[in-house]
């Protein structure tokens, strides 16, 4: 039986409420963790080694001790819920379905952190969520969670949701910092940085959804047991929102011990392949993260079983691996051009590319025209090679991490599918009625069998 | 104060400076001057948050400093990043700076329309000098360059917003300088645009000096537009009793006719003292002004001619161009004109050019 922490009670009927998820053992962690002392709780989340769950995976134990505490400034918890990566849906999920937990994970995490006022940032298109976490907040409070004198520990805590307007780059924790204040939202450049200065020019930490609804069973079980789950340093549970060609698309929980080949064909998961298809590729972790073909994605190039935790999927780097990400799990199956694929992504990247800084500005949307044109059979062979010098010199040199976001999956599309792009050029008409196909990228598993 | 401020040694492309903790990159390269400072076409040293935008000015830090040498992973941009003890930053002597920096020269290019025949900014324009310094010849990109909805700001400046490269500087002016900031960025990515949201003249004392940090022709002055071109102008310094403003600037002239009035700028190209309104657009004759001498225009750009000097000569590559046939009635302007000679270095000349430079030259 696999462990399930966060989505254990998910099943149960009016877990939304704030009866319900009392009745399942909620807000015990709250009860637990204003007994201990706010440095004690940043203790036990170091313990724990809870990476953060928004994509980059950075510990949080670490990023929450970097908060500087000046004397006679508030300081601020920010809860990233601008989920915008496509492919990525986790967040929803929780908040959606257990907005308790979020508010459960808050309140402990401000307690940690010494925030009054505590934000949620919620993304724009998530037009219905925000009512169903005031209602939360507010069933909260009237169970004495929330406001002044929490459980008579002396800690106030407010929690206020704010909507975003609908901008991918508002995820982005600096953008999303001049978004909460009301300005355009453009990412700052760093240093200095949120734990410093961040919203108000107060100390802030920004955390995504599931991070800080992570902070409630690690409060519960302790740092260390929560350690004992997963493998190395992916430890804890991780939810995975998976899509595409597959026959169960969904939110898994996993423990990060299983295979990318078990969670693909095993019936738990994703049940295999929709319409007994063929797997072609798969993007590990939202759409930024650099696309894998199959062969690569269920063995890594040293012919290692790949495992859905954060070092497997990055082994081997860029050259053969990708990244944990998001946890946005993006299945194509053998009918998917990973050109058009590509297009689409550089499309969405070009869109919501800020315009701030100029690789990205003028890049992204370049790289788009490049990609319709082979897409649509007008390319030219040097368009390849062009587009590669592209994402090359907006990689790295740009102040936020969108330019690198746009340009992994152009840069991992070439690198692994550069011959569909050649069949793209080479055959213009063919293109548009027919997709390349599997090749020698085709299903290691289908192969051997 | 008693307690003595200790100095950070950084070293830029092999030259050690010492500056005063708190100093950016860039700052530092500019106390060493010459190839040596990134160019910078967003950062403005008077415009508070300005800089980190246009990427130009990426540099190596191949280490960070003497108690943490490592190198930092990614170029850094220079216009916001503060030195450390004992940092050592590649500029020119890194190729992978010149790499990045000749891509960000080609973004900054591809949308922009290279009007610069008919552009009031050309001969004082940054990012010419950027692309005749950073950039590489000839562009890959084969699509059609976006272009603008036209917007009206007034009667005084004018915008094109196809040549913007989004420094952000004017809005910094704007919302530093005036107390109502009337324009801004509208839109996102690509086609993010300079603009008041709804149309709307700019008419603050002190907007006219957005003109002055534009690095690009996108905006221009409307009294001077189409006059003349910068290069036939001779800037002379002046100045005036102004209750508004400090009253020092320079007058762009054309024989004894005032055809522009701009501020004063330093050698990177920045505004010494802002100007108001009144001395910009209004003040336009001689008589108003105690003209104190003329101007030496040390940066880079052809109003400082002369720079460009050393430049091949097509001659050679004529007959190959033409099949083997010499062109007939080809002028070799530099033998005709006396004062185009290319021996002769305007630039080394104090002050504007002058027959006599040339009939001395002659001589000696």
């Amino acid at each position: 039986m696999r462990v399930k922490l966060l989505l254990k009670d998910a099943h149960v009927e009016g877990i939304r409420y704030y009866d319900t998820y009392r009745k399942q053992g909620g807000y015990a962690a709250v009860e637990k963790a204003l007994k201990m002392t706010p440095e004690a709780i940043v203790e036990e989340v170091k313990k724990s080694g809870l990476r953060g769950r928004g994509g980059a995976g950075f510990p949080t134990g670490m990023k929450w001790s970097f908060i500087a505490k000046p004397e006679g400034i508030p300081r601020h918890l920010v809860c990233n819920a601008d989920e915008s990566e496509p492919g990525t849906f986790k967040d929803r999920y929780l908040m959606e379905f257990i907005p308790h937990l979020l508010i459960e994970g808050l309140i402990i995490s401000s307690f940690a952190l010494g925030s009054n006022a505590t934000y949620i940032y919620i993304r724009g298109e998530y037009a219905w969520i925000p009512d169903i976490l005031e209602q939360a907040i507010v069933e909260a409070k009237a169970h004495g969670f929330l406001g002044k004198n929490i459980l008579g520990s002396g800690f106030d805590c407010e929690i206020y949701v704010q909507r975003g307007a609908g901008a991918y780059i508002c995820g982005e924790e600096t953008a999303l910092i001049e978004s909460l204040e009301g300005k355009r939202g453009n990412p700052r450049i760093k240093p200095p940085f949120p734990a410093v200065k961040g919203v108000w020019d107060r100390p802030t930490v920004v955390n995504n959804v599931e991070t800080l609804s992570a902070v409630v069973p690690i409060i519960n079980l302790g740092g260390e047991e929560y350690a004992k789950i997963g493998v190395g340093r992916s430890t804890g549970t991780k939810l995975i929102s998976a899509c595409g060609n597959i026959n169960k698309p969904g939110v898994y929980e996993i423990d990060m011990t299983i295979s990318v080949e078990e969670f693909i064909y095993s019936d738990e998961y994703c049940g295999g392949i929709a319409n007994g298809k063929r797997l072609k590729a798969c993007i590990p972790g939202g759409s930024s993260v650099p696309i894998l073909p199959a062969n690569l994605l269920l063995k890594t190039a040293k012919g290692e079983t790949r495992y859905m935790n954060y070092e497997s999927l990055s082994d081997g780097g860029f050259a053969t691996g990708s990244m944990m990400g998001s946890g946005g799990f993006i299945v194509y199956d053998e009918d998917q051009c990973v050109v058009r694929n590509t297009y689409t992504l550089a499309r969405f990247y070009r869109h919501e590319s800020c315009g701030q800084c100029s690789p990205c500005r003028e890049g992204t949307g370049w790289m788009e025209k490049i990609l319709k044109n082979i897409d649509s059979g007008k390319g030219k062979m040097s368009d390849i090679d062009l587009l590669w010098d592209i994402q090359r010199k907006i990689e790295g040199n740009t102040i936020c991490p969108l330019g690198d976001a746009a340009a992994w999956p152009v840069a991992a599309a070439i690198r692994h599918f550069r011959d569909e792009f050649e069949w793209h050029v080479l055959n213009p008409e063919e293109c548009l009625r027919r997709n390349y196909g599997l090749a020698h990228y085709a299903d290691a598993r289908e192969v051997v069998a | 104060m008693a307690e003595e401020k200790k100095l950070f040694k950084v070293t830029i492309d092999n030259i050690t400076v010492e500056v005063e903790p708190g100093t950016t990159i860039l700052n530092a390269a500019r106390q060493i001057g010459g190839d040596v400072t990134p160019p910078a076409m967003c950062y403005y040293s008077k415009l508070k948050g300005s800089g980190g935008k246009c990427r130009t000015c990426l540099v190596e830090v191949a280490a960070g400093s003497t108690a943490d040498p490592r190198p930092m992973p990614k170029l850094v941009a220079s216009c916001r990043t503060n030195v450390m003890d004992g940092m050592i930053v590649k500029n020119i002597t890194s190729e992978k700076v010149q790499d990045a920096r000749a891509g960000v020269v080609e973004f900054l290019l591809i949308n922009h329309p290279l009007d610069c025949p008919i552009c009031d900014q050309a001969g004082e324009c940054h990012l010419q000098d950027l692309s005749y310094e950073h950039g590489k010849e000839g562009t890959r990109f084969e699509f059609a360059k976006r272009t603008f909805k036209k917007h009206d700001l007034g009667p005084y400046i004018q915008l094109h917003m196809t040549r913007c490269i989004l420094c952000y500087r004017c809005v910094f002016v704007a919302e530093q300088l005036t107390n109502s900031r009337v324009h801004g960025v509208l839109d996102r990515g690509d086609h993010a645009e300079i603009a008041t949201y709804i149309e709307k003249a700019l008419d603050n004392d002190f907007i006219g000096n957005v003109i002055d940090v534009c690095p690009v022709g996108a905006l221009t002055d409307k009294t001077f537009r189409f006059k003349n071109r910068v290069w036939f102008t001779k800037p002379v310094n002046a100045s005036c009793n102004c209750d508004k403003c400090s009253g020092k600037v320079h007058l762009w002239m054309r024989g004894d006719e005032v055809l522009r009035v701009t501020a004063r700028k330093d050698q990177w190209g920045e505004v010494e003292d802002w100007i108001c309104n009144t001395c910009r657009f209004e003040r336009k004759d001689i008589k108003d002004w105690t003209i104190e001498g003329p101007v030496k225009v040390n940066r880079h750009s052809v109003i400082s001619q002369g720079h460009y000097v050393g430049l091949k000569k097509p001659n050679e590559t004529f007959s190959r161009v033409m099949n083997g046939r010499q062109p007939k009635l080809l002028m070799d302007i530099h033998s005709v004109s006396e004062v185009n000679r290319s021996d002769v270095n305007l630039a080394a000349i104090p002050g504007p050019a002058h027959s006599t430079d040339f009939e001395k030259k002659k001589e000696g």
